[in-house]
Order: C-alpha cells, then structure tokens, then sequence
C-alpha cells in the first residue's frame, strides 16, 4: 500500500497542530524521543485489519473520527476530579488521580510516602530524577508493528511514575484514577513508567473512568521495570462508557528472580484493547498475566498479550475469560515466545469464553513460538455455552435455572477474580460481576453518563 | 410414595426402557441392579427429569403428583435427590454458596425463611461430621479437583444437607474403595428413616453388604425381570448374570 491512509493523516495532522504545545510542556529527555517516534508511526500507521494482531479488531469506528488532541485541563476542572471518589469500601490506597491523561496541577506533583516510594507526575520525575528517567524510560516500550506505541511516545507528555527504591516493600496499593472528561470529543494519550527495584515489593490498581458522554479515545503505554527478586501486581479495572475507545499497551521488563502479576478487568467500554507484553529478562522469572471481560451490547473487547522467554527457567501463565452477550465481540490473541536458550520453560495459556447469544463471537487464536527443545507448554482455548451437565447438576439440587446459569457464569468469572490478592478489590468484583451479570448493572459503577 | 407404571423412554430414539413398574414406600431402601447398558442409569435420569431421556410411555406419581410434568428443580424441591455417577466439577462455584442456594430455595419453596449464616454452617458442620467428609472439601469449588472417592462422598454430603425423602444414588460405589465404600454405605444409613427411601443402583453386590436392601429387583434389557429379597444380590454376586439372561431368553422363547 503506498501513502498514507485518511485516518492515519488525521493524527500526522494532529501532531503537527499540537507538538509544540506539547514539546513546551514536557522534559527535554521525553522530547527527545518524539520526531523518531513520529517518524516510525508515520511509516506504521494506525493499525488495520490487515495487521495480523488487530486482524479482529476494527478501530475505525473510533479513529475515523475528529478529536481535540490537546487538551491540558485547567486547575478547575482537577479541583472537581479530586472530588471523584473511589467508592470501594475497605479498600486502604495510596491515590492518584489523573485527568485526561494529565497530573493535577493543584497539589503536590511529585510525593514521597514514608516508606520511601515516589508517586506523581512522570513529567516532573523527568526532571527531578533525571537519570533514574533516561534509565527506564522508553527502553521497554517499542513495537516492530504497532504504531499506536510511537505514536504515544511522540504525543504524550504526562501520567504516573512511581519509583519504589530497593528493598522498599509497600504493602498498601497505590490507586490511580484516570478520569476522562471534557467538554469536546478528546483524544487522551498519557504514559506511565513504574521502577520497582531490585527486592522491592509494590503493587497498583489502575482504574479507568469516563465522566462525560462525548467519544473519548485513550492511547495509554506504561513501562514497568521489575528488578531482580522484585515482586509488583498490576490490576485494571475498566469501566468507561460505550462511546469511549480505550487502547492500552502495557510493557513489563523483569529481571531474574522476579515475580509479577497483571490483571486486566473489563467492566465496561465501547471499544476495548488491551495489549500486554511480559519479557522475561533474566533466570527463574514468573509472571501471571490474566483478564476478564463482560460485554454487551456493540462493545468489542480485545486482548493481545505477548509472552517473551528469553532466559531459562523461566514461568508463565495466561488465564484470560469472556462472558459476550447481545452482538458483543471479543478477542483474545496469545503470543509465547520461546528464545533458544530459554530452556526448562514453563509456559501455559488458558482462553475460555461464553456467548450467551447467537449473535456474540469470539476470535482466540493462540501463537507459539518455540525454539528452545527442554520446555512445557500448553494452550487451549474454548468458545461456547454453559456448561449443561453442570446446569443439570445445580437443577438437580432445587436451584433454578436462571439462578443456575447466574452461579455458572459467576463461577465462570470468579476464577480470575480471585486471582486479587487485595481482598476488598477481590470481593467488590465479584460484587460488580454479579450485579452485572445479574443485569442490575447495565451501565458503569459511579456512572453519570448514562450511555444506556 | 413412588409408583412407576409401565415406564417406557428412548435415548435418541432408542428404546432403553421398555415397561418398567415399580412402587416403593417410606422407609424402603430398594436396590436395582443388572447388567451394564440394560437401562438402570436412564431410569435415574428419567426420575430426576433429565431432557435427553425421553419418556414415550408410562407413569411415574410421586407423592400423589404427576412426576413427569416436574421441572428437574422441584422434583428436588419436593424432595427428590440423585446422587450422580460421575459427579460434575464447577470451578469458581464454592460448595458453600452452592448448598446455601440449594438450601435456601427449597426453604423458599416449603414457605420457610432462609437460614441465617451461622445456622447454616453450624448445618455444614454437623453433615460434615456425620458423613465423615473432610472439612476442607467444602471450602473449596465443588467437586474441582476432588479424587473420584472424595466426588461420591461429597454426593453423599450434599444429600445429609437437603434431606431427601426420596434418593437415588447411581452407582455411588463403583470406583470406590472399601473405606469409601463404608464411608458412603454408613452415610446411607444414618439418613435412613422411617419416612424416607432410597433407590440404590448398583451393578456389583459389594455396596449391599453395608446397605441392606428390602428389595432386590434386577433389570435386563430395560425390563425388570425378577424381584426378590435381599438374598437375591448374594445370589447375583455368586452366579453373575448369566443365568438371568438364560432365563429370560427361555421365557420369550416359551
């Protein structure tokens, strides 16, 4: 294909009109990426069908469209999202909150918290810490293929940064929620970058929020790096509306000994995808990458995760369910990346789905790669309904169908909900399921938007 | 309590049931047995109103009621209860959110409040120690990655817990060894009283020694063909079924 596509010449256009805006605003060391990265979009482009990992996911609805693409909320508007309060009961964070991608203005941008973590604005971490910055950032994220990811290194100018210095366990979570709100349809990018330092313990919840029924679109990249015999937890709750677009790339780097765990909940969206690379860096490595979704309605939700095993005695694990009612769609797409000398890998995948309709579908597709001959691994994936012996079963016990198929796709739903290790998370999710499913819930916890 | 007349039910348009009639009162305990593929499995799925099973012919009354035209739930509600042969796992679903929900629906049904959570586990507890079922089994999703001993006794459990008038355990004993095999017989008959039955379907006598039957009958290609006392499963047990198909055949022939 020669040139550029139409909708790929509306986010050139976009960047021209705002990067000096931008680049005015932002660390000279996270301008520096930008023009490199605009280049390699230019020549990528917005991903299409024909990319073999979007080959599902159809992102014209949301990208053929005319956004603000800059839109630095003023101190106002941050004064009322301090006011958005996480309503979870029990549940004891650190928070943060970001709107529209930014860091607020209002309070502090950069906090230590006594046990000697950092949390705030990556902008500001750039030039405060600027040689712990140009250690990590931009080293994880990159893409031969996905132009969304240059195109967030070259736009995006804020979002959270959290160091957690060696040895540091945190046992309290830090929550980040990321509102988005405004006035005009808006295209959100923001970047986030976590260093979790050799031995260091931490985990975050990250929980997505729209508060305006225009048609949002969010391009999120987050960089994590996990040292050596670190352990980190990253949970994300998602719940935005059905005219919101919410594109996440997510790029782990560990180290040897390091365990990991990331979770992706998908509440609620128009358009959801979340792409997830986990690169084993270093000896006996484990991670548990795992995701849930209920969709309805027209809502698409996809999930790409890329498992990277590159040295040996290495561990990992997928678990990723859907429940797809009406003409919902969804995708789930599993990459295992075996290098030659990553022996005695362990390595498994788990895709299970329910359509509860005709009219729902389900792509998975799982992608082994294996060089390296000492290694187990094991991929399965099912579409389907419920299960009829095990309805029959609870019948057989005086519980009701309805109720019988409402405790089957809780069950269903619960084995990745109880993969939270935060307790009060754990049990609001399995509460929100349940209302959910329950059809109690048609529309986003705390919503004000009412998209129906 | 239970009448079965003439009962006659396809598979798929097989004829698996070919006329079966059987009456059992309170306080019976009832074994059938035979053969495998003459058809004792599929008079339990037609009694608990399993869909495949289609019934073409017959009656089944239970309790002065039309069984039949029973959903599979109130059957159970009214106090009917199978234990499976091969018991399904459900992951994700705690057996302590399971029997809270059977428990309470048939509470709902009998007009009863639901039972407040300590009353339950106190419940849970007390079945537990009757049926002699680790405790650990019921923290944990039901039946999910339980050894096919630890599936049986859990059937055994979950029918202590909803106090069936009627039960029909399918081949609970096979695959069982002999400490199991007691552990499920003595359930058994702890819960036997004067006002409940059980159906007990077996193919091997060895389940008989611990559950002693009032009634033995024999099913042989989809017919009961003899009924006797218990000393008919010694027999069975001594001389397999050979001579019973003999005499059958003898019979169609004559």
């Amino acid at each position: 294909m020669n040139g550029v596509s139409d909708i790929t010449e509306k986010y050139l256009r976009l960047y021209r009109e705002n990067i000096d805006k931008i680049s005015s605003l932002s660390s000279p060391y996270i301008n520096s990426f930008r023009s490199a990265a605009f280049q390699r979009f230019s020549e990528l482009g917005i991903p299409t069908k024909k990319d073999e990992a979007y080959k599902y996911t159809n992102l014209g609805l949301y990208f053929d469209h005319d956004y603000s693409g800059y839109f630095m909320p003023v101190e106002s508007d941050f004064v009322k999202a301090e006011e958005f309060r996480c309503d979870v009961e029990d549940l004891d964070t650190h928070g943060l909150v970001l709107l529209n991608g930014f860091y607020p203005t209002i309070n502090e941008k950069l906090r230590q918290l006594p046990s000697g973590v950092w949390i705030g604005s990556l902008n500001e971490a750039a030039m405060k810490f600027p040689d712990l910055v140009e250690k990590h950032y931009g080293k994880y994220a990159y893409s031969e293929t996905d132009g969304l990811v240059h195109l967030n290194t070259a736009m995006a100018s804020d979002g959270v940064f959290v160091w957690v210095p060696e040895g540091v366990r945190l046992n309290k979570p830090v929550q980040v929620v990321n509102l988005v709100q405004s006035e005009v349809d808006t295209f959100v990018q923001l970047r986030n970058l976590f260093i979790v330092e050799k031995d260091a313990e931490f985990s975050i919840i990250i929980c997505d929020h729209t508060l305006a029924p225009k048609k949002f679109l969010t391009n999120a990249v987050t960089e994590i790096f996990v040292g050596e015999n670190a352990h980190f937890d990253l949970i994300r709750v998602q719940n935005e509306h059905n005219a919101a677009c919410k594109m996440t790339h997510t790029f782990m780097h560990q180290e040897k000994k390091s365990i990991t765990s990331s979770n992706n909940m998908t509440l609620h969206g128009g358009l959801v995808r979340n792409s997830t690379y986990h690169y084993l860096g270093g000896e006996r490595a484990e991670t548990n990458s795992s995701g849930l979704f209920l969709a309805d309605k027209w809502q698409h939700v996809d999930n790409y995760v890329n498992v990277d095993h590159a040295f040996p005695d290495c561990t990992s694990n997928q678990l990723f369910k859907g429940v797809l009612d009406d003409m919902s769609t969804g995708v789930f797409n599993g990459r295992i990346l075996v290098r030659p000398d990553a022996q005695r890998t362990l390595a498994y995948q788990k895709n299970n789905n329910i359509l509860l309709t005709d009219d729902a579908r389900m792509d998975t597709k799982p992608q082994l790669e294996i060089f390296a001959d000492d290694v187990k691994c094991s991929h399965g994936a099912t579409v389907g309904q419920l299960d009829d012996n095990a309805l029959f079963y609870l019948q057989s016990r005086g519980i009701n169908k309805r109720e019988a198929k409402l405790m089957l796709m809780f069950g269903f739903a619960h084995e990745v909900i109880q993969n939270i290790r935060i307790e009060p998370l754990r049990e609001r999710m399995d509460n929100l399921v349940m209302q959910r499913l329950r059809g109690e819930l048609s529309r986003c916890a705390n919503c004000v938007v009412k998209c129906g | 309590m239970l009448d079965i007349k003439n009962l006659k039910a396809s598979i798929t348009g097989k004829n698996i049931l070919k006329g079966i009639s059987l009456h059992v009162k309170r306080g019976e305990i009832h074994a059938i047995m035979g053969p495998n593929g003459s058809g004792k499995s599929t008079l339990a799925s037609v009694l608990v109103g399993r869909e495949f099973a289609e019934v073409t012919e017959g009656t089944i009354t239970y309790m002065g009621n039309n069984l039949l035209e029973m959903s599979p739930e109130d059957r159970a509600k009214e106090g009917i209860f199978l234990g499976f042969q091969y018991p399904i796992e459900i992951p994700g679903v705690s057996m302590v959110n399971f029997m809270k929900t059977a428990i309470n629906e048939k509470r709902k049904h009998l007009g009863l409040e639901p039972l407040s959570a300590s009353d339950f586990l106190k419940m849970m507890r007390e079945k537990k120690e009757l049926v002699e079922i680790d405790s650990k089994l019921a923290n944990r999703s039901v039946n999910e990655g339980f050894s096919g001993g630890e599936k049986k006794k859990n059937e055994i459990f979950q029918m202590a817990m909803l106090e069936p008038k009627l039960a029909i355990l399918d081949e609970t004993d096979s695959g069982l060894d002999i400490d199991a095999l007691k552990i499920v017989a003595n359930g058994v008959n702890k819960l036997k009283r004067p006002d409940n039955a059980f159906i007990v379907i077996t193919h091997y006598q060895r389940l008989l020694d611990y559950i002693v039957p009032d009634v033995v009958h024999v099913l042989y290609d989809g017919r009961i063909v003899k009924t006797a006392g218990k000393e008919l499963a010694l027999e069975l047990e001594a001389k397999g079924y050979d001579w019973i198909k003999k005499e059958v055949e003898n019979n169609v022939v004559a």
